[in-house]
């Protein structure tokens, strides 16, 4: 496992959840811990290319831009998994597709669209496939939390 | 709101990778053709409206050390499961807490992403959750392979 820096974790526990807005975001979290804009700037790039940071700027709510969000569970003939992933990867709308242990339902993925009929459709393309033996449609009601944030010591 | 064009534009230029430079807000609005003054108006009503959920870095979970991923799934009764979902909200090692509708074949109403660095730490972060919500072991369902992690592309979808 690769180490990050005492520097490093230090500005990503702040860089996570508040990123400033303000003209010099960058200066505004080197001056919190006492180290020049263009160290925070360098260690992010270097964050980044290191594969330590998925993304760094604004993430917005889907239902606050209209969309609807569910959580689908596939049980795939394990021996076409890899085929059903990769065209569930195609669809724009689904941002996150898992294979899960624990149960008979051995794909996860969350699908994002603006109607019913949306979802519908793209749904139907996929639990057509004969690979796909039973699926589940697991409509979100309440939601209490999105956002994770690590603590790194 | 967000349906003009020029929301749209600033939505596209937003979702497009940070730039890490002294003035990255100047640069993004140059993009759009707004100033950097109004830019900063925009991003700061939007987040007042939770319309941008998040500012900030989203780390990759197994890189920083969080080897441990796994769905949790609970079957709690349903007068109860707004208020749980609240409770498991405030546990840092839970994320995407959801309540969701269940069916006859699978009775789980409540939905949580627990993050641990292995195995005895994600046992030891559960037995504290059961302790405090008053919950039963949750069906575990981990992580096997990540085939696809993204952003949503909002100004792709008109």
């Amino acid at each position: 496992m690769p180490t990050l820096t005492p520097l490093e974790k230090k500005i990503l526990n702040l860089l996570q959840t508040n990123l400033p807005l303000l003209p010099r975001p960058f200066q505004n979290i080197g001056e919190k811990i006492g180290i020049s804009e263009e160290i925070v700037i360098q260690t992010l790039q270097s964050l980044k290319e290191r594969g330590y940071i998925r993304r760094i700027g604004a993430f917005f709510s889907s239902e606050k831009l209209g969309y609807h969000g569910t959580l689908i569970a596939l049980e795939v003939d394990p021996k076409e998994l890899p085929r059903v992933a990769n065209f569930v990867n195609g669809f724009p709308n689904i941002t996150h597709n898992y294979e899960r242990s624990g149960s008979a339902y051995n794909l996860w993925f969350t699908l994002l669209t603006k109607s019913q009929a949306e979802e519908e459709h793209i749904l139907q393309q996929i639990i057509s496939d004969s690979a796909v033996k039973a699926h589940l449609n697991l409509k979100s009601e309440y939601k209490s939390k999105v956002n994770v944030n690590f603590h790194l010591k | 709101m967000t349906n003009t064009e020029l929301d749209q534009r600033i939505i596209a230029v937003l979702e497009a990778d940070f730039p890490l430079v002294p003035n990255p807000y100047a640069q993004m609005a140059e993009k759009i053709g707004i100033s950097e003054a109004v830019l900063l108006s925009k991003l700061t009503a939007w987040s007042k409206q939770g319309i941008i959920r998040k500012l900030g870095a989203v780390l990759t979970h197994r890189q920083v050390g969080y080897q441990y991923n796994a769905l949790c799934l609970w079957e709690v009764p349903t007068a109860r499961e707004n208020a749980i979902a609240t409770q498991l909200a405030q546990f840092s090692c839970l994320s995407h807490c959801y309540t969701r509708q269940p069916f006859p074949q699978w009775p789980y109403n409540l939905y949580a992403m627990l993050h641990a660095h292995d195995q005895i730490e994600a046992h030891h972060f559960l037995t504290e959750i059961a302790k405090q919500c008053l919950l039963p072991p949750p069906l575990q369902l981990c992580t096997v392979k990540e085939w696809k992690k993204t952003s949503m592309r909002y100004a792709l979808h008109k």
